[in-house]
């Protein structure tokens, strides 16, 4: 029996589909979406203009989006893995080209509806055609050296384009992302203590060369990590928003000051109120409650993709399964990290929640891959 | 193709293995993140909530400066002025009373004043600054910055307020501008936080008001870090907005302003254009008042002497009141009948000083009558009888028709409030608008400028330029936005009979520069500047009694209209004077000094005119010239 009948055999008739759907992961999805409207709307001050509107819009078409990809077979996933991933790197290609420019890097391509950056794209593309390669691989030479670095390779070049945008958040959440998938795969542990010393390498570097004429980042993204080593090296700029973005955090204290009462968070001082530091927001007007809750949510999103790739016997499934989940994981963690002053301000958004139509597309697509690996599992 | 899957339970043991380190760590890192939570939300909750007392964050709107608007030469008609004032916002308003009470004894604050403060700063938003005092002195500014620490939440700061160089010259026409009240926010709601700020100067009549939009420019936002009484500590960052745009108008500001000196004294209008772009170059409505007034505020007192001369300064007379036009619109009812082909040029019709039609006697102004007269002479001494007949042959709707060829019954596109449209009336017109049907006495009347029909001075300016040019010229008065020209509307020809407007044209020329033609007292000598022109009297009142025996209010208004020079039009003018009586003794000569005026481009040679007037119009030059109407000192722009 050739693997496509056996494929077709274990797919359950078209209408059926639905019941074999992750329906408690759907529902989690949509209620940090409406969390995120919720937000977004009293962010503008009580109104559904300029974020809360266009987000609820754009929301309708991820989620047909979603159905759309989990309906397709997961084989069929697979097999463009790589299509998907040679794509995206073109289209990286192309706005390192051509991008609109917006506060000085390139990032997107003005699809006139939305625009899109290729970048969020990259994230899941990569996941992809990692967990693709493992399937494909066989499993004692995962650790060979030669088979290393290939996915070594597939993970440096698109983070080096995203470095050139420069965004420095997305970058992180790409070698992260990977490095998970690679680790998830069985790579042996010797390989990550090297990754970590090149990387605390790259660091150093990235810090040598600042002030040279080829230095790395930009100037802005220095002095970003200056100041989340000493907020007070730059109180006017970004520790200032660092130093407010606690204060109106820490006001909320265990209840918050109600919906649309953050005094803070009418957000005075932040650009990004309604991208980057929503979640300051979130935790002034429900306070400890309201930020725990949230967090609730997102660990348990987390948990029912483990659980449903634990279930899945095929590698490809759950590899992808889980590396969807990890990269979910990291956007939240380094968002939360960054606004209660954990980490730099490094530009990650909150997922599904903050503003930004490529984002939230781009995410209800790939839980829409893990839906899709979730109903065609091998049964 | 896909090998069929091999060491699957291995591959998921290895999964599930390292799955679960990889989640055991995802919740460790989360446990981390509520620690770090708690800690800032229940640990240090009461600190951070002093922080957020005390250090707050207030964007403040920063108003743009408004659009300069210059004159054709590049002479500032508006500008802006560095004011000092002092403001309050309402988030940092906490011992007010106290602040006030200090406060006065630096500036004067009426009780007043302190209930408008109070209302001001209830209804207005928590960070719009609500002016306390303005248009302080330097002295009381610097003051108040020196005393900045007793006084809690008070900001001084330097703003911008409009001021009228040119003062009462250019009132009517580019208006002035004033708080945004709760009426102008129904009126133009376009969303703008600038009209959010209690008393923003938006532009309340004329031009400024017209094009608001395109001077206002847009809001800038500095971000300011305040304390707990409200005292700023410092500008975290600004961004600025978009100034306004400037306005460059076709007018002549010398032109203007010897337009109102001539009219002193006089309930009057006249307009400038020129025939070649349609440019307003003058645009005058005397008596005037001055913008700068409104600008402040104007008091009570000042205001009802302004609502109660009988003059009515605040009228706009060019575009906005509506006279019957007189003998000025026979050149219409002409050329109606000359392109219908119910008369000819040479034709005489015979006038004993009145006719009868339909039972009613209808009589020429001239109680002898004027004889045999054809079309010329129909004009040059404006007989009525003439045109009575001729309206009968042609018909009215001819003659509207005609009428609105010329301008009449529009309502031109100029920046200016209230601009008129005035009527150019036909048979649907009357029964529309009066419910009644057209009688013969209508058409009558209308062929002489009388009864139904009624016009604007700039209407009747427009009839002149486009007799003329033969061309459908249309005033405008923008002459560029923001540095970028604007169409010139010279217009396209109007498809009128070259040898009907040459007729016409020699008719009007006859009237100011032949013996006998109602304007041939004030006619030019200067041969290359001669005048063709029309007068006409606007009925008021009853026009059989003379003019010198009834009051003021009661006498006819006195029109001329008319272009200049002869041969090759440069200017057309029309004059109005309010009760003047006869267009040809008070109009005309104004229309003759305001046409020497700009066609010399400044003080006309005596030469100029005729030998009798040359004494009078000496005294009356030097009368011009000793006037020194009240100026603001043009100062340079501090931006």
């Amino acid at each position: 029996m050739s693997y496509l009948e056996y494929n077709v055999k274990t797919t359950p008739r078209g209408f059926r589909k639905i019941l074999y759907f992750n329906w408690p992961l759907l529902l989690l999805l949509a209620t940090v979406c409406c969390v995120g409207f919720m937000m977004l709307y009293s962010v503008a001050g009580g109104s559904m203009f300029p974020w809360a509107e266009p987000q609820i819009k754009r929301f309708g078409l991820g989620i047909v989006l979603m159905f759309a990809i989990a309906m397709t077979p997961i084989w069929f996933w697979r097999n463009i893995a790589t299509v998907a991933y040679i794509g995206t790197l073109v289209l990286l290609v192309v706005v390192d080209l051509i991008g609109d420019e917006s506060k000085g890097s390139q990032r997107w391509i003005d699809l006139g509806f939305m625009r899109l950056q290729p970048s969020e794209l990259m994230k899941i593309s990569l996941v992809m055609l990692l967990a693709a390669y493992y399937d494909w691989l066989d499993i004692k030479k995962t650790s060979h050296p030669l088979w290393v670095l290939f996915p070594l390779l597939v993970i440096a070049v698109p983070t080096a384009l995203v470095l050139r945008q420069p965004d420095l958040g997305t970058s992180i959440l790409l070698v992260t992302g990977g490095a998970i998938v690679m680790f998830l795969a069985g790579v042996s542990w010797w390989y990550f203590g090297a990754v970590i010393a090149l990387v605390v390498g790259a660091v150093t570097a990235v810090f040598q060369v600042r002030g040279t004429p080829w230095q790395f980042l930009k100037d802005y993204q220095y002095r970003r990590i200056d100041t989340f080593i000493d907020p007070s090296f730059d109180p006017s700029g970004a520790g200032y928003h660092i130093t407010q973005s606690k204060i109106a955090f820490g006001s909320g204290g265990w209840t918050g000051r109600g919906f649309m009462q953050g005094t803070q968070s009418r957000l005075n001082f932040l650009p990004e109120k309604h991208t980057d530091f929503i979640f300051t927001t979130l935790a002034e007007e429900f306070g400890f409650i309201g930020g725990f809750s949230l967090l609730s949510i997102y660990l348990l999103i987390i948990m029912f993709c483990m659980v449903s790739a634990f279930q899945n016997k095929d590698r490809f499934a759950s590899l992808l399964t889980l590396g969807i989940s990890a990269a979910f994981f990291l956007y939240f963690a380094v968002n939360m990290s960054m606004v209660m002053g954990l980490a730099p301000v490094v530009g990650v958004p909150l997922p599904l929640v903050s503003y930004g139509g490529s984002a939230m597309i781009v995410l209800l697509a790939a839980f829409g891959l893990v839906q899709s690996a979730h109903i065609h599992r091998p049964r | 193709m896909r090998r069929p899957p091999k060491d699957t339970e291995e591959s998921a043991r290895k999964i599930t293995r390292r799955g679960l380190i990889l989640g055991a760590s995802q919740v460790g890192f989360m446990g981390l993140l509520v620690l770090r939570m708690r800690q800032l939300q229940v640990d240090q909750a009461d600190q951070f909530r002093n922080l957020a007392e005390e250090n707050r964050v207030n964007m403040h709107l920063l108003a743009p400066a408004r659009g300069l608007i210059y004159d054709r030469n590049g002479n500032v008609i508006a500008q802006n002025q560095q004011n000092y004032r002092v403001v309050v916002r309402k988030e940092d308003s906490r011992d007010l009373d106290v602040v006030l009470e200090r406060l006065s004894h630096i500036v004067v604050l009426t009780p007043s004043d302190i209930a408008r403060i109070k209302k001001e700063l209830r209804n207005a938003g928590p960070s719009a600054p609500v002016t306390i005092a303005d248009r302080l002195s330097w002295e009381a500014f610097a003051k108040i910055a020196v005393n900045a620490p007793a006084l809690p939440g008070i900001t001084p700061e330097v703003g911008l307020s409009r001021a009228y160089p040119y003062g009462a010259d250019f009132a009517h026409v580019v208006g002035y501008v004033g708080p945004v009240s709760d009426y102008d926010l129904q009126r133009i709601d376009d969303g703008d936080p600038l009209l959010r700020i209690p008393r923003f100067q938006i532009g309340k009549f004329g031009t400024e008001a017209k094009t608001e939009k395109t001077l206002r420019g847009s809001a800038g936002v500095k971000r300011v870090e305040v304390n707990a009484t409200g005292r700023i500590i410092r500008e975290i960052d600004r961004e600025e907005g978009q100034a306004g745009k400037a306005l460059q108008l076709t007018l002549d500001a010398d032109l203007q302003k010897y337009c109102l000196a001539r009219m002193e004294g006089l309930s009057a209008s006249a307009i400038v254009i020129d025939v070649e772009n349609g440019d307003v170059v003058a645009c005058a409505s005397a008596p005037s008042f001055d913008p700068n007034l409104f600008v402040k505020g104007i008091s009570v007192k000042d205001y009802s002497t302004l609502t109660q001369d009988p003059y009515r300064p605040l009228a706009s007379k060019t575009v906005q009141d509506r006279y019957p036009p007189g003998s000025t619109f026979k050149m219409v009812t002409a050329l109606a009948a000359l392109e219908a082909g119910v008369i000819t040029p040479q034709e005489t019709i015979r006038c004993r000083g009145y006719v009868e039609v339909g039972g009613r006697r209808f009589h020429c102004w001239k109680r002898a009558g004027h004889g045999n007269v054809n079309l010329h002479n129909s004009l040059k001494m404006s007989c009525d009888v003439y045109y009575y007949e001729v309206a009968q042959r042609v018909g009215i709707d001819n003659i509207a028709a005609m009428a609105r060829r010329l301008g009449y019954g529009t309502k031109f596109d100029i920046p200016m409030s209230a601009v008129s449209a005035g009527v150019a009336p036909d048979k649907a017109w009357k029964r529309e608008e009066l419910g009644k049907e057209w009688v013969i006495g209508d058409s009558l009347n209308v062929s002489i400028g009388q009864g139904l029909v009624l016009a604007t001075p700039l209407q009747v300016a427009v009839m002149s330029a486009r007799l003329a040019t033969g061309k459908s010229v249309e005033p405008r008065m923008i002459a560029s936005l923001d540095g970028i020209k604007q169409p010139e509307l010279g217009g396209t020809d109007m498809g009128i009979n070259e040898n009907h407007l040459r007729a016409v044209r020699k008719a009007m020329f006859a009237v100011s520069n032949e013996s006998g033609g109602t304007g041939y007292g004030s006619r030019i000598v200067e041969d290359s500047m001669r005048i063709a022109g029309k007068s006409g009297t606007s009925q008021s009142g009853n026009s059989i009694v003379r003019n010198a025996d009834v009051e003021w209010d009661k006498r006819d208004h006195a029109l001329f209209t008319g272009f200049a020079p002869y041969e090759t039009p440069k200017y057309a003018i029309s004059v109005v004077v309010e009760h003047g009586g006869g267009g040809s003794s008070t109009a005309a000569p104004i229309l003759r000094d305001i046409a020497l005026q700009a066609l010399y481009g400044g003080t006309p040679p005596l030469e100029a005119y005729p030998s009798n007037d040359r004494a009078t119009i000496r005294t009356q030059q030097l009368r011009i010239q000793a006037l020194d109407p009240n100026q603001v000192e043009a100062e340079q722009d501090p931006v």
